[in-house]
């Protein structure tokens, strides 16, 4: 009977996306984190129209026709942001027709865009905004080997985007640029880490030279390459995975040279130089679990590299290694673990929330929840950074989930026991 | 020493060889404890509150609530803390696919035939993993160490107790039965067919199977026939180190570990154990073992399982978070949270914790002490090791980890790790973290 009750109640959920986004919502006596201030709005209620934040307060009135959420005192933060994924670009890591995440050039392309890859109906994306995760950087990925060449040093342009998942075209924020350095990339640059400075410059100086001056010159970059590279030298976004601390200082040195707006991925060793980074106010966007030395560049890699960072004033976002996008969910799960070792709880949701949506300049998805803004976030059961609670409803511009997962209704052909016929009759 | 390992490669060794490499393990030296008043989970499906653990000889002497201490046992205050067994993980590749990943590391597949069932993983662990050392920080005790899955045979597995050595032999779980890794599916038919070589199907991969297990009854048949043999000067067959372990399974000495995601592969392989008359013991990773919890229980075959990977290749594509609850819920079943990574064995309590959350959110209604079986008693159990370690019953060996809160929050940590009653981690005391050789004077020491 449980069981029974169980399967209703996901179909309910379903139907609540019947209700017109002009519907009024209220979500009455949560405690809200709108990442504004820095303790949470204990009892408070949230009222949303038309896919906006209309009020945020305690005992807010509201008119008959106003659908009510109980919050009973249950967390409500800003929609979470899901790290740097491919969600939208792979369905199955394995088959090659399936994936887009990767681009294997042998030139360099900074007009490489990952965007137009993406689709909203991919399985990945239900999957993931029903756990709490609204958004995401998609990340623009280089394959490494022998086909990449050097191009992959600059791996191409992602953008930041919500999970929505209406097939229309995203709206997104601004683009920005992945570089890759480090040992890993040691195989995109000559086998060596010192030609990936060189070879960035030599692209850089191209950008910013005419095709006059060039005549005579082995060029790295097509015409294309050189005008989108000179606007994100101008005025953009450059995300750079790098894990060693000396290579993390070289990077800021190579950064402040072309006045650069960077944020170091990956990180692992980004502790050993937290000063630097804290003073040059470079953000870091890492993995908490990385621990073990992977590789060399990881020799450094602590539990605690975020706590620390966080201590000497560096801005941090979360984000899973490897762009793990099937389980991207696992983002909170980072967070969490972080607090274990260290991290103030507030300081860990803003890292998914309010941190990466500022340093990527996504004002779509301001990663706060405010009057007039997004009406985008989530009511949790239990702690939102805890592996035992999860995100009882999510709202993307004011709008709940279209259609239950695969997964959800896997579990709903599986869940009942001795069904009178085959499960392939329950959908 | 095991049952029916009297005879076979030679007159005094079975197939299953535990004799050669033998374990030099020795329990560190430890003291009588006295764990006081703490929430205890015993692995066997209780839980106490305000509870004791008395440790005595390195094996567990008594668990209880207010429990006398006659003899002067050293008290240990738990109080708002938890206990629970040392966590055991059934599939790991510590030391053979150690940390830092280097190629000149990788020591966990024989990619070189698609049935090596003549290869150990013991013979490729690296004991200074750093890996080891942290998955000890999470209260890790002992572990399956298996070789990969590119083959249909990939090897022997060995089972380790979780502590500091040079040593693999060292590690090695005394008198633990040894472990078959086979694999299912598409790892093996991508690995050789893409050179054009056997199996490139899944129907490759069960002829693959099938025309090993033939082999095997005849080198199993012809040291039966040798032994039998009222000839004096009969000579012994030729030794073939493939088929020993093959012969091993067949005899029931080593235990079957079956790489297998898909329901309707696991249920082909349930029909070729019958047909050569063998067990599986574990399928692993078993993404769709929820298909067929029932078929599974009935067989008494465990299943283990991650809590959420899914998706990277077609066989996971089914896969869902419900998978450990639903393979738990059928009666007598077997369900084990194992990791697979160097990263998931540190946390295989938050593992278990989310595959319960989302259990009890599809109202199936498991507690803390049903679900800490996953990676404690159920994992040994799978691993041949239950009736020396996997819960705290007395008598047991005092594998036990005392957690700083409910081990099932994120926010947990294992504060002591004792291993066969000695304290092999402390988290509060930098003198009682060991640190592998390889770690020695590298940056992560901190500053």
């Amino acid at each position: 009977m449980r069981i029974l009750t169980v399967i209703i109640v996901v179909t309910l959920a379903c139907c609540s996306c019947l209700v017109s986004a002009q519907q009024a919502t209220l979500i009455r006596n949560a405690t809200i984190h709108t990442m504004l201030e820095t303790a949470p709005q204990q009892n408070s209620d949230v009222l949303i129209r038309a896919g906006r934040i209309v009020a945020i307060g305690s005992g807010l009135d509201v008119d008959a026709q106003t659908r009510v959420i109980e919050a009973e005192g249950r967390h409500l933060t800003p929609g979470l942001f899901a790290g740097i994924t491919q969600l939208g670009l792979v369905e199955v890591s394995a088959e090659q027709d399936t994936s887009d995440a990767a681009f294997a050039s042998n030139s360099m392309r900074p007009e490489f865009s990952i965007l137009p890859a993406y689709n909203p109906a991919s399985a990945l994306i239900d999957i993931t905004r029903s756990e709490g995760l609204t958004w995401t950087l998609l990340g623009a990925a280089s394959s490494g080997g022998q086909d990449a060449g050097m191009g992959a040093l600059i791996a191409g342009q992602g953008v930041s985007l919500d999970l929505g998942g209406a097939m229309t075209l995203p709206d997104t924020g601004p683009s920005v640029l992945f570089v890759n350095l480090g040992g890993r990339a040691a195989e995109l640059s000559g086998q060596s880490r010192a030609a990936q400075f060189m070879l960035l410059e030599q692209a850089m100086r191209e950008a910013q030279s005419s095709g006059r001056q060039l005549a005579n010159e082995p060029r790295l970059l097509t015409v294309t390459g050189r005008e989108v590279l000179a606007t994100f030298i101008a005025d953009g976004r450059w995300m750079v995975q790098v894990d060693r601390a000396s290579d993390i200082l070289q990077t800021l040195a190579w950064a402040k040279r072309h006045d650069l707006d960077i944020v170091i991925v990956g990180g692992a060793e980004a502790w050993r130089v937290a000063a630097p980074l804290a003073s040059a106010e470079v953000p870091v966007m890492l993995d908490p679990l990385t621990n073990l030395p992977g590789d060399f560049d990881q020799l450094g890699a602590r539990l605690d590299n975020a706590a620390r960072l966080h201590q000497a004033g560096v801005t941090l976002a979360f984000s899973a290694a490897g762009m793990d996008s099937h389980n991207a969910r696992k983002v909170r799960q980072l967070a969490g673990v972080a607090v274990a070792h260290g991290l103030p709880w507030h300081s860990a949701l803003l890292a998914l929330t309010r941190n990466p949506a500022q340093l990527l300049g996504y004002t779509q998805q301001p990663g706060t929840l405010s009057k007039g803004g997004p009406a985008t976030m989530v009511l949790w059961h239990g702690d939102p950074l805890d592996v035992t609670g999860y995100a009882e409803q999510v709202w993307i511009d004011g709008e709940t989930q279209q259609r239950p997962s695969r997964q959800q209704l896997l579990l709903q052909r599986y869940l009942p026991q001795n069904p009178p016929r085959a499960r392939q009759f329950l959908h | 020493m095991l049952p029916g390992v009297s005879f076979g490669a030679d007159s005094d060794a079975g197939f299953a060889a535990e004799d050669s490499y033998p374990s030099t393990y020795q329990p560190a030296a430890s003291e009588p404890l006295l764990l006081r008043n703490a929430t205890v989970l015993t692995g066997t499906g209780a839980r106490l509150e305000a509870a004791d653990v008395a440790i005595r000889n390195g094996r567990i002497e008594a668990v209880g609530v207010d429990l006398p201490n006659p003899d002067g046992h050293t008290e240990v205050d738990a109080s708002g803390r938890w206990i629970t067994p040392g966590i055991i993980d059934i599939h790991s590749h510590l030391g053979v696919y150690p940390s830092p990943g280097t190629a000149s590391h990788a020591d966990g597949n024989e990619i070189t035939a698609p049935a090596t069932p003549g290869v150990w993983a013991e013979h490729g662990v690296w004991p200074q993993d750093p890996g080891f050392t942290a998955a000890r920080a999470g209260g890790v005790t002992a572990m399956l160490v298996l070789p990969g899955s590119a083959n249909l045979f990939g090897g022997r597995g060995v089972v380790l107790k979780n502590v500091p050595a040079v040593s693999y032999q060292a590690m090695k779980f005394p008198a633990a039965p040894h472990s078959l890794k086979m694999a299912c599916g598409e790892n093996p038919k991508r690995v050789y067919g893409s050179k054009g070589q056997a199996p490139m199907t899944r129907m490759g991969n069960l002829a693959g199977y099938r025309s090993q297990w033939i082999k095997a009854q005849q080198y199993l048949q012809s040291w039966e026939d040798y032994h039998n043999s009222d000839d004096e000067d009969a000579k012994p067959p030729q030794r073939d180190l493939a088929m020993e372990t093959l012969a091993g399974v067949l005899r029931g000495d080593i235990l079957v570990q079956m790489h297998c995601y898909r329901a309707d592969e696991m249920i082909t392989i349930l029909d070729l154990a019958e047909e050569f008359n063998y067990r599986v013991t574990a399928f692993h990773h078993a993404v769709e073992a929820y298909k067929i919890a029932d078929e599974l229980a009935a067989e008494n075959v465990c299943a283990a399982m991650w809590a959420d990977w899914w998706g990277f290749k077609m066989e996971a594509y089914d896969g869902i978070q419900e998978n450990i609850a639903l393979v738990d819920r059928a009666e007598h079943s077997c369900a084990v949270v194992h990791s697979d990574s160097a990263e998931g064995i540190q946390r295989l309590n938050q593992e278990a914790a989310k595959a319960m959350a989302r259990g009890n959110r599809a109202g199936l209604d498991i507690s803390a002490a049903e679900a800490i079986r996953w990676i404690t008693l159920n994992a040994a159990q799978a691993m041949g090791i239950a009736t020396e370690t996997g819960s705290l019953e007395p008598g047991k060996a005092a594998d036990v980890v005392i957690w700083n809160q409910h081990p099932f929050s994120v926010y947990a940590l294992a504060d002591q790790v004792y291993i066969d009653g000695a304290l092999m981690h402390d988290r509060n005391d930098p003198q009682l973290q060991a640190v592998s050789d390889f770690m020695l004077g590298q940056p992560a020491a901190g500053e």
